[in-house]
């Protein structure tokens, strides 16, 4: 038995280990664009409702990245950015970790069913479950399309907060869903970009390790511009206002021209990867900043 | 095991279950408001 596996299990977990497994960083853009889901809905919900149906999101997202971790402890272990996360860092047992991310999730469902309806309830259960089985168990490891399919599962936080004010789904939240469907791959193959040591070391068949730097450069680009589509959609189809059609359609063209800069470079080190570095900061700043621009159009032009 | 590791155990175990209980009392608090905000929408 190794010191590790001693340490793992003669003590239990901290609070802290608990948190770090939930992945607070990536659940504020989850919770972000699920707030905005409820928000634009045409139906108005209750504050108490309204905070409870994005508080089980969040717990929904925290139980579906607490699974993925349970799930690739042995990834995890291998790459830099990740092996200091509680379970390849030895500080939590697995079992822990599985019984959290169960009982977090089947919680989160639960509470959603009870304090919205059970649409809003069954389509967050539906995203833990692709999350967890369909990205983190069947794809990942198999394909390098594994993000292009598991990115569905951060695609439904809007659908989750319109369905939680709404009871139903509709055109918007569906663009929205394939907004972030669409934003997914050139956001995490951006990061692979200059990551892909680590994803190689630790065998994740993303798509820079399996066709190559020039492939992947060209991929990007190819699904921004889909992505940029269904961003603008919401405004020639009359579903959003002029403030953000606008906003979509400048945040798109910065975002397209930063994929055009990522296809122009050649650079096969991470250390000349800026335009790959730049991207990957600029994805998240967009998706907040399109989301933030749909719920100031709502609001401002009802 | 050690003298200290019954000590970093003890020190681990009140963290948990300080959290715990404030995440209970917490959950209490929602499940009374929801249940008032449902009960006045009837």
């Amino acid at each position: 038995m190794t010191s590790t596996t001693f340490q793992t299990h003669a003590l239990p977990a901290e609070w802290r280990d608990f948190l770090a497994l939930t992945k607070p960083r990536v659940m504020s853009l989850v919770v972000f664009t699920g707030l905005c889901g409820l928000l634009v809905a045409p139906t108005h919900l209750h504050p108490v409702l309204g905070f409870t149906a994005i508080l089980c999101i969040a717990l929904g997202a925290g139980a579906a990245a607490a699974l993925n971790q349970w799930y690739e402890a042995d990834i995890d272990a291998k790459m830099t950015r990740t092996a200091s996360r509680p379970l390849p860092a030895g500080r939590m047992a697995r079992e822990a970790a599985l019984q959290f991310g169960v009982g977090l999730g089947t919680f989160s469902v639960l509470l959603m069913g009870v304090a919205t309806n059970w649409f809003a309830a069954a389509v967050l259960g539906a995203s833990i479950l692709f999350y967890v089985f369909v990205y983190t168990i069947w794809l990942k490891r198999r394909t390098p399309h594994n993000i292009v399919i598991g990115g569905a599962a951060g695609a439904f936080p809007p659908l989750i907060g319109w369905a939680a004010a709404t009871g139903a789904a509709d055109t918007l939240p569906l663009l929205l869903f394939a907004l972030i469907f669409l934003w997914t791959p050139p956001h995490f193959w951006a990061l692979s970009l200059f990551v892909r040591s680590d994803y190689a070391k630790a065998g994740v068949p993303m798509l820079p390790v399996v066709a190559g730097l020039r492939t992947t450069r060209i991929q990007i680009l190819l699904y921004a511009l889909p992505m940029a589509a269904a961003a603008v959609a919401p405004w020639p189809l009359g579903l959003a206002g002029a403030i953000y059609g606008t906003a979509a359609a400048a945040l798109s063209l910065v975002f397209l021209a930063l994929a055009a800069h990522v296809l122009a470079n050649r650079a096969t080190e991470p250390a000349a990867m800026a335009p790959e570095k730049r991207l990957f900061a600029f994805s998240i700043l967009y998706l907040f900043a399109i989301f933030g621009a749909l719920v100031v159009d709502r609001w401002l032009l009802p | 095991m050690t003298l200290p590791d019954q000590d970093e155990i003890r020190r681990r175990q009140k963290g948990r279950a300080l959290v715990m209980a404030l995440l209970l009392g917490a959950f209490a608090i929602l499940v009374y408001a929801i249940t008032i905000v449902r009960m006045g929408g009837r």
